[in-house]
């Protein structure tokens, strides 16, 4: 912990953090394949376990029984979470876990408050950023879960004055902040500034709709790592600070990759409040254009006579659990001789590799499935597209239609195919409430129903022809 | 003091530029894993909160650290296994099984 103390267990247990973040960044680099993934992981929970075993040798311990019973809880939860999730909940879990880590950062830098409430200003520092972090990031966190698990309403919540009173929230805890620092015995004013970061952390996320959610997942995840690496400032630990700062980056990274995929900045995902509104459609557009209905069987014999198919997955298909009947469907078609390719949008779903995980649960090989921009130049050359519950990322308008709110979205080109077949629950636009133009396209057809029950239709029919 | 802080913000913008590296080599098909990995390493703020649940400073003091340690447990052993599931589904080649 501290190596100021001397003596040689300090200086054992400050090696060891050195040893488990190297194991961590060898454990990350593993991660750069789906081969070599899964040691990368074990690599990375040695290295955690060298970290906890060392610490339990700090002199500054002297009993025991409350980190048994804090270990035994947090296992038996961890395993639990671990064991039973299904794995259309990930973003929930993953949710979840990052808000874990940033209330463990919380409390933590509480704690050295209570133990010291008259701290150095440069500590102070330190102390009143992790708890802000540790703060926005666990109650945001849990917003974003409950959001993703619909205990609270996936729409964006808006109402008069938010960015204003945000604001001015904001402004009060910098403040305080500031205050604190300078004058830091003051723990009733330390419990104001505290309960205000955690109400910002609700504030923040609140106003974000569900299909921006991939980029809070993925803010969140890097706030989790920056509030460890805070956390490592108030301890002087710098394990902390390394594997906080790796974990911040890769946050950072996702987030940015999400709003590329989304064409827009992070500061319109966070206060732009996308998907307040629904538009309801009605079997037609504005235009007055009519969608074209196929009816399975029709679905099947294109299907089955065609060469080639590229399946496009989104979150309808995690929705309606229907995974494993795409792989029924594909491996039907396969055993015809059809040639059968997955198309990922890095947005699909609701964090991001959401598509990846499910089509590897139902025992899709990952070499079928292909990232948006290897696989857009192929759609030219197939007969059909299977759109299965995606809506904007399909949505021509990004290309083609300046006064689209999505327009300049990277889309994948499944118009381009000869035949698309939209599997889809009803005319329900997406989650950004932006009509489709794809639904109208004289080359689609659409097939009307819960995903899954659909597939199965869908494959019994298959058999038939 | 202050030496020390610069010390630890040296250390901090060096990691983030070896994560940048490291991470931006992960593919688009372990993004998912990559982040509950990520979010398994980043509980590694546990070894604080052992130190503050054994101290004994004072009553308060070690409940804080011991909500700590289990907040952080079930971040590192619910973040490790919940990435081992997923990644031992994703294969190469089709199994026999469907």
């Amino acid at each position: 912990m501290t190596a100021t103390a001397g003596g040689i267990i300090p200086l054992f247990i400050d090696f060891s953090y050195l040893l488990a973040a190297t194991f961590f960044i060898f454990g990350l680099k593993l991660l750069s394949s789906p081969a070599t993934a899964r040691r990368g992981n074990i690599l990375g929970a040695v290295g955690m376990l060298i970290a906890v075993v060392a610490t339990l040798f700090d002199q500054q311990i002297l009993g025991f029984g409350g980190i048994l019973i804090g270990i035994l809880i947090g296992s038996a939860i961890g395993v639990l979470l671990a064991v039973k999730v299904k794995m259309t909940a990930m973003p929930q879990l993953v949710g979840i876990l990052n808000g874990f880590g940033g209330g463990a950062s919380l409390l933590v830098a509480a704690a050295e408050y209570v133990r010291d409430p008259n701290p150095a200003a440069d500590v102070a520092v330190t102390i009143m950023l992790s708890v802000l972090i540790g703060a926005v990031t666990f109650s945001g966190s849990m917003v974003a879960a409950g959001k993703l698990q619909e205990v609270i309403t996936g729409r964006a919540v808006t109402y008069p004055l938010q960015k204003t009173g945000n604001a001015l929230v904001f402004a009060v805890i910098l403040l305080l902040g500031i205050y604190l620092i300078a004058a830091p015995q003051n723990p009733q004013l330390f419990t104001v500034f505290t309960v205000l970061s955690l109400l910002l952390g609700v504030l923040l996320v609140i106003p974000i709709g569900g299909a921006d959610m991939p980029v809070v997942i993925s803010l969140m995840n890097s706030y989790s790592g920056l509030a460890g690496a805070a956390t490592g400032f108030v301890l002087h630990n710098n394990g902390l600070i390394i594997t906080g700062a790796l974990v911040g980056a890769s946050g950072i990274i996702l987030t940015q990759i999400m709003c590329k995929a989304m064409n827009r900045s992070l500061t319109n995902v966070m206060f732009g409040a996308f998907g307040s509104q629904v538009t309801a459609g009605a079997g037609r557009s504005a235009t007055g254009l009519t969608v074209q209905e196929v009816t399975a069987e029709d679905a099947a014999i294109l299907l089955g006579y065609a060469r080639s198919v590229i399946v496009v997955p989104g979150y309808g298909m995690a929705v309606a659990q229907a995974q494993h009947n795409v792989r029924e469907l594909t491996s039907l078609l396969e055993a015809r001789g059809v040639e059968v390719k997955y198309a990922i949008h890095p947005v699909a779903g609701r964090m991001p590799g959401h598509m990846n995980v499910l089509l590897a649960e139902a025992n899709v090989p990952y070499d079928k499935l292909y990232e948006m921009e290897r696989i857009n130049g192929e759609f030219e050359r197939t007969d059909v597209a299977l759109v299965i519950g995606a809506n904007d990322v399909v949505n021509p308008a990004a290309r083609n239609d300046p006064s689209s709110p999505i327009y300049g979205m990277p889309i994948l080109d499944v118009d381009l195919a000869k035949n698309v077949i939209v599997l889809k629950r009803s005319m329900n636009p997406g989650f950004a409430g932006i009509e489709n133009e794809l639904f109208y396209r004289p080359n689609t057809r659409m097939l009307f129903g819960d995903a899954r029950e659909t597939l199965t239709k869908l494959v019994a029919e298959l058999k038939k022809v | 003091m202050a030496e020390g802080l610069m010390v630890s913000i040296t250390v901090f913008v060096l990691a983030m530029f070896v994560g940048f590296e490291v991470i931006t080599k992960v593919p688009q098909i372990l993004h998912t894993p990559l982040m509950s990995g990520s979010n398994a390493i980043s509980g590694i703020t546990v070894v604080g909160a052992l130190v503050i649940a054994g101290r004994l400073s004072s009553p308060f003091d070690t409940i804080l650290g011991v909500v700590a340690v289990a907040l952080a447990t079930i971040n590192i052993v619910g973040g490790f296994l919940v990435t081992d599931r997923m990644l031992q589904m994703f294969r190469k080649k089709e199994d026999g099984t469907r």
